[in-house]
């Protein structure tokens, strides 16, 4: 699974395309890959998960209950979308990815295939 | 125990390092806290009779945050766990931030430390301070 961050496919790059990139971590055992996203400000229904090839894209759109006229006056979160892509490597298995997401974190399992799963083989004495 | 690829394969992934790296060398260094700006990130907005403070505090129970306000002082702080990485486990990416955070904002004079809200959702702290009423803006009425 590696990190791709590529700019988006469209060659228009509008203001719109513009996102932050979320902090992640990335965690793998022999069954398979946990992922953790810090998506800050994001509610559960803007939040969207897909895997087109073998490409995992996050991206999630910030709603903030902001008054009416409040201007901002010191920024850190500049932009009200985040978006990170990974390539996930051919022994996982996208079909059976879970998802959860609690107060702003996503946690993403990703199991690696039945074929892919660490066998003990026996050795038989003849 | 961390993982980190010794042989590139490709050019893109030298340039994806590149592109990591370079910033590093050519901005000032870090600050000695670590990150440039810190945890939680925050947003400092007003109205005429409101201070609006944004903290992005992701994956927190409310209950162990702290808010203060002393003296015109807005203090955030509270700890944040590491996920729990069994010994059989490799780290690929440890980029989310954990531990102790505390961070500390300086509020205008007007404001009104009765009348605070503070309110998580969605990995957000919103706390929202009224300003007082006698230095609102207000039209005066010609006799």
């Amino acid at each position: 699974m590696s990190d791709t961050n590529q700019a988006p496919k469209s060659t228009a790059a509008t203001r719109e395309d513009a996102a932050l990139l979320p902090p992640v971590d990335v965690l793998e055992d022999a069954g398979g890959i946990t992922l953790y996203a810090d998506l800050p400000g994001v509610p559960k229904d803007r939040l969207s998960l897909h895997v087109e090839a073998d490409v995992l894209t996050i991206d999630g759109e910030v709603v903030l209950d902001a008054p009416e006229g409040m201007e901002l006056t010191h920024t850190e979160v500049g932009l009200p979308r985040y978006r990170r892509q990974f390539t996930l490597s051919k022994e996982l298995d996208a079909g059976k990815v879970k998802a959860s997401f609690e107060q702003g974190v996503l946690t993403l399992r990703i199991p690696k295939a039945e074929h892919a799963q660490p066998r003990r083989i026996e050795v038989q004495v003849v | 125990m961390y993982y980190r690829s010794m042989f590139p394969r490709d050019l893109l992934a030298e340039l994806e390092r590149l592109q990591r790296e370079v910033p590093q060398t050519v901005e000032p260094g870090p600050s000695i806290r670590g990150q440039k700006r810190g945890y939680p990130a925050l947003n400092v907005g007003g109205t005429p009779n409101a201070v609006e403070i944004y903290a992005f505090a992701p994956g927190l129970d409310p209950a162990t945050l702290d808010v203060q306000l002393e003296k015109g002082i807005l203090t955030i702080a509270g700890e944040r766990k590491a996920p729990a990485v069994s010994e059989q486990a490799t780290v690929h990416i440890g980029e989310r931030f954990a531990g102790r955070f505390r961070r500390v904002v300086s509020l205008p004079d007007d404001i009104d430390p009765n009348s605070i809200v503070a309110k998580y959702r969605d990995g957000v702290l919103h706390v929202s301070v009224q300003r007082r009423e006698e230095t609102q803006p207000r039209r005066i009425s010609i006799q």
